[in-house]
């Protein structure tokens, strides 16, 4: 794997001039620290990790599912992870290596919160003071998220530009590190942005596909032969996958959120999904070239998703790069399906997934038939965090296998 | 210009964007094109050219603009909200009526994709080819570290555009030079680290930014946070060769948009602050050249 920030013609450092001395110092420190272990960083990582966070999270066999497909299923837990996603890997080490530099502050963006909670949290464990960008109506549908990063002690700032979602909130958080980079770390929550942030995120979210690639072997006693993760930015996905990216007989899937349609509406600028690697094309957002989902001028579309994690108009560089070179298949799950996912696993193996991991479980649901084998299935986060959008989605169309909605129906709770 | 000189490599690019630094004190403002509409937009610009610009500075607005402050991103979200584009950017240069040479400021998506609607494929050439064909004279991509700037170089030099470079006050040693091997035109200096948007104050990082500037035989412009007279005469006597000014200029627009003002009576007010800004440059020339005299 690439190191020097380029996959391909994918990555690079697309920013203003007063963020690249910080991006330099960054890469320096990145090389040093985690690649190179200097001053033990990453042994306290991989302490800390388990001490707060919990590590290693279980492989369990889905028995119910197994029997559903006739396949062999194992879910990797990282809803088990402190914080309830598997967030949390990389928000620690970024936090920790903040702190190895000697940054005073910590700034974040977040989309559904998930990435906010989980540098909130990280940022306490480590007495760091921060501040959280986070759009006004991201605010407004994820209330619970924004108060567990106040309760962690963090600021949280309202992004109102555009439609004060996710990649608003990375523009405003750009622009706070742009005047305060000799003090502050950007603590970016996904394996976008510029070099080195998609290598080094990678490399804190790849605990995942370390422990689930030894696990398989352990309890199977061979390799999966495909591993299946929902894919927004791409952290998740990355995490799951590149540990096996070597592995040439694991299939590797990418499952992007489908929305309500694939198609876009060029005049309003909006994409109703946020399938960036199945339908988007190459261009240069936050800092990086990779695919876009942008108007044939090149102005960022508006994406679309049921699950505000996968909502975002770009992804990973990396992984645009391995589904250009066939080493991922990215895949599409629309909202309705996402949904029937999350009630499926929610009665068949009374794990409630957050939205972003059921878009992988309704993909399973729908291609079954084409898998075979082994079949690992990173469970992303737990759902507790979208029950008032399920409520909310559910009773908006017909979701056959549902519970019954009418004591929740109609603005009844 | 006394002292050891280090040239920038010879573009040899375009003359125009030298001689409008002649006076030594150059008024460079900037507007969002298309804000808040094409038509009123274009009579604002030429505002600016009576009010006594030596460059103007076109804002091609782009969805993500990551450099701003909230001032430019409200005009940004103002002209696309009016239908502005690529296409119509050109079709604007193309029918502007003044007589200034005219650089574009955008981001680099826009200048990526454009080869693509040209149907070239994505690459900076179309756009550069456009944009010279259309009378511009050179670009500001301030998501363009000259890391990143090679094919876009290469495409300016090939039309004779010029091709300048923001130095942040992070900006020095290796990466100064990097820059400065690659850029043409002038220098935009950035006054002080953050995003653009009027201040009063004028910063002690623009001092330093300037000093380490001081051997390069290119002329600097200052920008970020220009907003009077005053300031810009303390720029120019503190030694820059010109000032940059949006914001303030913005606001002027914003304002009009806000109280419903006509057309005429918000260009009125853009060319009179437009003279107080040239006015004031002009002044700490004098007295930068008075103190150079007295030595």
């Amino acid at each position: 794997m690439s190191t020097d920030g380029k996959f391909g013609d994918y990555g690079g450092q697309y920013v203003p001039e007063a963020l690249m001395p910080a991006i330099e110092e960054l890469t320096e420190a990145y090389e040093q620290y985690v690649l190179e272990n200097k001053d033990g960083f990453m042994d306290e990582f991989r302490e800390r990790l388990a001490d707060f966070g919990g590590r290693p999270t279980p492989l369990q066999r889905a028995d119910r599912l197994s029997e559903r497909y006739d396949l062999d299923i194992y879910l990797k837990r990282e809803d088990l992870l402190h914080g309830g996603a598997h967030k949390l890997n990389n928000a620690l080490g970024q936090v920790l290596l903040a702190k190895y530099m000697g940054k005073e502050r910590i700034i974040a963006e977040t989309g559904a919160g998930q990435h906010g909670t989980a540098t909130a949290m990280a940022a306490a464990h480590l007495d760091m003071p921060c501040t959280i960008y986070m759009g006004e109506r991201d605010i407004n549908r994820q209330r619970p998220n924004v108060f567990r990063m106040k309760l962690n002690g963090s600021e949280v700032k309202p992004v109102t530009t555009g439609r004060g979602t996710l990649k608003e909130a990375i523009s405003e958080t750009m622009r706070d590190w742009a005047t305060t980079v000799e003090t502050t770390h950007y603590v970016i929550g996904s394996v976008v942005g510029p070099h080195p942030f998609p290598v080094m995120v990678r490399d804190f979210q790849s605990v995942i596909s370390e422990e689930a690639r030894e696990q398989t072997i352990e309890k199977t006693g061979s390799l999966p032969d495909s591993v299946i993760a929902c894919a927004g930015g791409g952290s998740n996905t990355m995490g799951s996958f590149a540990k096996f990216v070597d592995d040439e007989s694991v299939s590797l899937y990418a499952v992007e959120a489908g929305g309500s349609s694939l198609r876009v509406d060029e005049d309003a600028g909006v994409a109703p999904n946020s399938a960036s690697l199945s339908t988007g094309n190459e261009g240069v957002l936050h800092g990086a070239r990779t695919k876009l989902l942008q108007d044939t001028a090149g102005q960022i579309m508006e994406s679309h998703s049921v699950s505000s994690g996968l909502d975002y108009a770009g992804v990973g560089p990396e992984l645009a790069y391995l589904v250009d070179t066939d080493r991922v298949t990215p895949v599409t799950v629309d909202d309705d399906a996402a949904l029937e996912g999350f009630h499926r696993l929610s009665q068949t193996e009374g794990i409630i997934p957050a939205l972003e991991t059921a878009h992988a479980f309704g993909y399973l649901e729908e291609h079954h038939e084409e898998l075979s084998g082994t079949v690992v299935v990173n469970v992303s986060g737990r759902g507790d965090k979208d029950l008032e959008t399920v409520i909310e989605e559910t009773d908006a169309r017909d979701v056959p296998n549902a519970p019954d909605m009418s004591m929740f129906s109609g603005g009844g709770m | 210009m006394a002292g050891q000189r280090r040239s920038a490599v010879d573009r040899s690019a375009n003359s125009d964007l030298a001689a409008a630094f002649e006076d030594g004190s150059a008024y460079i403002p900037y507007l969002a094109v298309g804000d808040p509409s094409y038509e009123r937009s274009k009579a604002y610009v030429e505002a600016l050219a009576r009010g006594g610009a030596d460059i103007i500075e076109l804002g091609l607005p782009f969805s993500e603009p990551i450099a701003e402050g909230p001032t430019i991103q409200n005009a940004i979200v103002r002209a696309l909200e009016g239908g502005m584009s690529p296409e119509l950017f050109f079709q604007f240069v193309e029918e502007l009526d003044v007589d200034v040479p005219l650089v574009c400021m955008t981001y680099y998506n826009l200048i990526y994709q454009y080869g693509r609607t040209a149907g070239d494929g994505p690459g900076p050439e179309a756009f550069v080819e456009k944009a010279a064909s259309a009378g511009i004279s050179g670009f500001v991509v301030p998501d363009l570290p000259a890391e990143e700037a090679d094919p876009l170089r290469a495409a300016c030099d090939e039309h004779g555009l010029d091709l300048i470079f923001i130095v942040a006050p992070t900006t020095e040693g290796d990466r100064l030079e990097r820059m400065m091997q690659r850029v043409s035109g002038y220098v935009y200096v950035q006054a002080r680290l953050g995003t653009t948007g009027a201040r009063s104050d004028v910063s002690d990082q623009t001092t330093a930014s300037l000093d380490r500037l001081a051997d390069y035989d290119l002329p600097k412009a200052v920008g970020f946070g220009i907003s009077g007279g005053k300031q810009a005469e303390r720029i120019v006597a503190n030694g820059a060769d010109g000032i940059i000014v949006g914001s303030a200029l913005v606001d002027i627009v914003a304002d009009g948009v806000e109280n419903d003002e006509p057309t005429e009576a918000v260009a009125d007010r853009l060319e009179t602050l437009s003279r107080e800004l040239k006015a004031g440059a002009q002044r700490g020339y004098e007295a930068r050249q008075a103190n150079v005299d007295a030595k």
